[in-house]
């Protein structure tokens, strides 16, 4: 089933094409990466997406239908989460805490309800909790919920971002990924957590990752990108033996 | 809650009560009256705390909300012969000339008109960040002073209202501070009040929650012009006499003030911190007065209090940004181990 597409996107800023003609295909339970050497308008097309900038042109679908105008938390609410590359927790909050905001916008209640405890408010609330302690459960952060999310270390605070956008119930998950330096051991965790959330979570994976031994080992599809340009597209065997990606990486050879 | 710490809420609330009928009927009337500001403040710091503080709007619009509360609660409760004294220059607009209603009524419909300019204000407002929003919400407090020093048939204009009917006791502004402090808890501890404080720690991030960044930030603008309003009229009936130059810019600092010492963020720091300044605004109205400090006589300078805490201001962000209590809140288990002198608990440590 196609979860999400898009339709030619293309992404001006004034003069400048950040990302052009992009035609997305994502399908239900696929991990699929978006890769790209810096400044090639990665995060752009995660924005367009996620509606943070509404594109030039082009349109965008989830599940058939048109979301290129919708404001960034109504998409959230279809099912698209986010997560950042620079992470952007909630900093002053604690880890529970962290986790429960990505709840409240299941809440029904209105604010009324919601100050005088009403027992709609109650049920709703003690259910939030419920899957919040669910969520850090699975990511292993049960035992630091308590811990102001901003003093985890960086390997747990990505855990924790993982759990929040676990908390949207989301069926499409856009994940962007730092370029870090990892061990061997860390490239090897990452692969194991993608797949596990995707099973866990029931999600479609579309990324931004920078490591290419996570890349070529879980994706299925690639996308690459260069100045905005799709310059592939394929498996991740194709895309290794692909002369233009090799070029847009490594360059051009001038004595050839 | 633990059953310990229930008893000794319980406990000291008693005592309030107590306190405040001994000091209703037997102290005199000065000190009354500072502990009637103590708990308006406290009223207004958390309404400008949860603005501020707890939404991160940086908003200085708080004079606008007070002085429409004031002069709501004002007119209403003044009486129909108080009122043809006041407007002589020109008489009230008809409709408001017989409308006396009791304190109560009058009190609500202040914060429900504070909270609707709130609410208007704050809709094209509120797409503005950070210092933007501060000059405009600073220009809308100065618009209104300016509205109402001109309507003069209805707000008597520079002449201000006189002989408002001192409604305002312990009673009134005690039981209202602690409504304020209990929906301010009740709100801050819901998930619309988490989603407040997300807001506040990362748009961007809060946005991608799925949280709708207008509408909460209105909600949260105008349950504050809500309170301000409020605290605005129990002001008015407090001091029996109000103008349009009372709310000046000076009035917005002064609860700025109150909340960046007690700690933005903080109910329980807003509360402490609003009697600390009001009580110390009076202790330290000596510095006023000329001073011979025997190698030197300092002549008397109106407004040295300002100077002192301006500086007492600067160096709270300066040195000790967080206030009195960051964005902690009070707990007896803090609250005792200060009292016994033992180090708080390492995080994580087992009792």
């Amino acid at each position: 089933m196609e979860m999400l597409k898009t339709d030619g996107i293309t992404m001006q800023f004034g003069g400048l094409t950040a990302v052009k003609d992009f035609n997305l295909v994502l399908n239900k339970g696929e991990i699929v990466a978006l890769i790209g050497p810096n400044g090639a308008g990665k995060t752009t097309a995660f924005n367009m997406i996620t509606g943070v900038y509404i594109p030039t042109k082009g349109k965008i679908y989830y599940k058939g239908k048109d979301i290129t105008q919708m404001a960034p938390h109504n998409i959230t609410k279809l099912g698209i989460a986010r997560t950042f590359q620079n992470i952007r927790l909630f900093k002053d909050l604690s880890v529970l805490d962290n986790v429960l905001i990505a709840n409240h916008l299941h809440i029904k209640s209105n604010l009324f309800e919601a100050l005088l405890r009403l027992s709609k408010y109650k049920n709703e609330d003690k259910k939030m909790l419920k899957k919040s302690l669910d969520l850090l459960e699975i990511v292993g952060l049960l035992d630091v919920k308590n811990e102001k999310s901003s003093s985890l270390p960086y390997g747990m605070q990505r855990r924790l971002e993982i759990a929040r956008a676990g908390g949207r119930n989301p069926e499409v998950l856009l994940r962007e990924e730092a370029a870090g330096g990892m061990e061997p051991k860390e490239t090897e965790d990452l692969r194991e957590f993608i797949k596990q959330i995707r099973d866990d979570f029931d999600l479609t994976i579309f990324m931004i990752e920078h490591h290419m031994q996570v890349v070529m080992g879980i994706s299925e599809r690639i996308y690459v990108f260069d100045y905005g340009i799709t310059i592939a597209h394929g498996n991740p065997n194709e895309i290794q033996n692909n002369q233009r990606v090799i070029e847009a990486y490594l360059g051009v050879d001038d004595n050839a | 809650m633990k059953k310990r710490d229930y008893y000794l809420t319980v406990i000291s609330l008693i005592l309030l009560v107590i306190f405040l009928y001994f000091a209703d009927r037997y102290m005199d009337a000065y000190i009354v009256r500072i502990l009637n500001l103590c708990a308006i403040y406290t009223v207004l710091g958390l309404s400008m705390n949860l603005i501020n503080g707890f939404t991160g709007l940086f908003s200085l619009g708080h004079a606008g909300f007070m002085a429409i509360g004031a002069y709501t609660t004002a007119i209403l409760t003044l009486s129909v012969n108080a009122k043809a004294q006041n407007f002589f220059l020109e008489p009230i607009a008809a409709p408001l000339a017989n409308v006396v209603l009791p304190f109560f009524p009058s009190l609500l419909l202040a914060g429900i008109l504070a909270a609707l300019a709130g609410f208007l204000i704050g809709a094209p407002a509120l797409r503005l960040k950070g210092d933007y929003l501060a000059i405009a919400t600073l220009g809308f407090a100065e618009i209104i002073r300016v509205i109402f020093t001109n309507t003069q048939n209805i707000t008597n204009g520079a002449l201000g209202l006189k002989g408002i009917p001192a409604y305002t006791n312990l009673w009134w502004s005690y039981g209202i501070a602690a409504f304020t402090v209990l929906f301010m808890v009740l709100l801050i501890n819901s998930s619309y009040g988490r989603a407040f404080k997300a807001i506040r720690e990362d748009e961007i991030a809060a946005e991608s929650m799925g949280i709708n960044l207008f509408k909460h930030k209105v909600m949260s603008f105008t349950i504050g012009a809500f309170f301000a309003g409020i605290g605005g009229g129990l002001l008015g009936n407090l001091l029996g006499t109000i103008d349009p130059a009372m709310f000046k810019f000076t009035l917005t600092f002064n609860i700025l003030l109150i909340i960046v010492l007690g700690g933005m963020g903080s109910i329980s720091g807003t509360v402490i911190s609003a009697f600390v300044v009001t009580i110390s605004q009076e202790a330290l109205r000596f510095l006023d007065q000329p001073m011979d400090l025997g190698f030197i006589v300092i002549p008397g300078v109106a407004g040295m209090r300002m100077v002192v805490f301006s500086i007492l201001l600067m160096l709270v962000v300066l040195f000790y940004r967080h206030g009195l209590m960051g964005t902690n809140e009070f707990s007896w288990d803090r609250l005792i181990n200060i009292l016994s002198f033992k180090k708080p608990l390492l995080k994580g440590g087992k009792k």
